[in-house]
Order: structure tokens, then C-alpha cells, then sequence
């Protein structure tokens, strides 16, 4: 088996106007596939990705939000969100999905993925990381 | 003049560029990543509400209905559909898009 690698994604953009936010969610899952210690980040208009309550309806394009839940079935966990980003934009936590994971070694009890971060804890889990990969 | 915006104000200078170089009684229409220039409590929002006072500001109600953020949206922004859209370029001399 191959050495396991903490890999940390970090989302920097809106979705919907781009395709980086699909792109990067694509590629995570695909990744996750790898059983890698895999970390996701969301800062600037990343934090936008996760803010719960989208329909797509009327754009025509199909709302990948409810993807987000499946992370934790991946065992995608650890997801970061820097809380300076989400104050420049009026946002708080109870603006974004409600992203959870299950616990095997407590009885699969429901766990919080989502984790609000200042700056500073951020940069210190992007230099943590040994594999980074930007959208 | 109708101006439109589509990129996030906090990416880049874009919806500020738009609400500098456009003039009292023209309409400005965020669309795409633009709405999020249409929510309230951020860090530009005290800019665009001031434009409001001699400005119409109206946003794209599918592109805020796809970003989850139509609750956030200042009060005094008439949302639109794209039939409105089409009145609005219609009803206007030119478009200037800030892309």
C-alpha cells in the first residue's frame, strides 16, 4: 500500500458563474477514491460553494449542492472554512450546508465536517499539507 | 445606459469601476457572480446601497435563486427575469457590460 498523503483542496471561487467549483468537487470525489487523508478549504468566494438553499432552476444548470452531503460517505471529514471570508460577505454558519460524517468507532454517530477557522488556522493547515491542489 | 456587472465585487474591481464611472439615473443590472454585489451586510454594501440613491440596481432573480441568496438580497433591488432583462436592454440607449 501506498503511503497515505494529506491532501488539501482549496476552493477560491463562486460557482455557478465558473466551472472551478464543480471541477474541484469532481476531482475530490474522484480523489477520495485513493483513500488519502484528504482536507478541503474554503476561502474568498469559495465560501459561496456551501452556502445552502441554492436553485438552479431557473439557470438551467444543474444545482450540485446536494453532492456536498456525499463528502462525508467518502470520508471527506475535514472541511475548512476561514470565518474572515465569511464575514467580509455576511455570511455566518447557519448560512451553509449542514455537512455531517458518521462516526464507525461511536456507534456512526453524526459528526460535523464543516469547520470555521480563522486566517491563521488556515495557513496552518495549508502548510501542513503535502499535496495542494488550487481551483 | 444600462451597465451590467457578472463578477463577485470581492474578487475583483468590477462592480467598484462600474459605480464609479457610471452617472446619476442609470441603470445597473448584477447578473451571474454579480449578485452577490446585491446582498446585504457585507463589506461593500454601504457602496451599493449609496448608489441606490441615484441609481437603479437590479439583479438576476434565476442567477440569485441558484446562489442561495435571495433572503440576503438589500431591500430597494428590484429582482428580475431574463424577460426583464430584455425590457431593461430595450428600454436603454446602450449596454456597457463589465466583464
Amino acid at each position: 500500500m501506498a503511503q497515505i498523503k494529506k491532501f488539501l483542496y482549496v476552493n477560491r471561487k463562486a460557482p455557478y458563474g465558473t466551472i472551478y467549483a464543480w471541477e474541484s468537487l469532481e476531482v475530490v470525489l474522484i480523489g477520495a477514491a485513493f483513500d488519502q487523508d484528504v482536507m478541503l478549504a474554503f476561502v474568498d468566494d469559495g465560501v459561496y460553494q456551501i452556502v445552502k438553499g441554492a436553485d438552479t432552476k431557473g439557470i438551467e444548470m444543474k444545482n450540485f449542492s446536494p453532492t456536498y452531503s456525499a463528502l462525508g460517505d467518502y470520508d471527506v471529514k475535514k472541511i475548512y472554512v476561514e470565518k474572515e471570508s465569511l464575514e467580509k460577505r455576511g455570511l455566518t454558519v447557519d448560512d451553509l450546508l449542514d455537512l455531517k460524517w458518521e462516526d464507525e468507532d461511536d456507534d456512526w454517530a453524526e459528526r460535523d465536517s464543516i469547520h470555521i477557522v480563522s486566517s491563521a488556522e488556515m495557513a496552518a493547515i495549508m502548510d501542513d499539507a503535502e499535496v495542494v491542489l488550487s481551483f | 445606459m444600462l451597465h451590467t456587472v457578472n463578477k463577485s465585487p470581492f474578487g475583483n474591481d468590477t462592480l467598484n469601476s462600474c459605480l464609479r464611472m457610471s452617472t446619476d439615473g442609470c441603470a445597473i443590472l448584477l447578473i451571474e457572480d454579480g449578485v452577490y454585489g446585491a446582498t446585504d451586510g457585507t463589506s461593500i454594501s454601504d457602496q451599493v446601497k449609496e448608489a441606490m440613491k441615484t441609481k437603479s440596481v437590479y439583479a438576476l432573480k434565476p442567477d440569485v435563486d441558484a446562489r442561495g441568496i435571495s433572503t440576503k438580497v438589500i431591500d430597494g433591488i428590484e429582482l428580475i427575469d431574463y424577460a426583464g432583462f430584455v425590457t431593461l436592454v430595450a428600454d436603454q440607449k446602450a449596454t456597457q457590460s463589465w466583464l
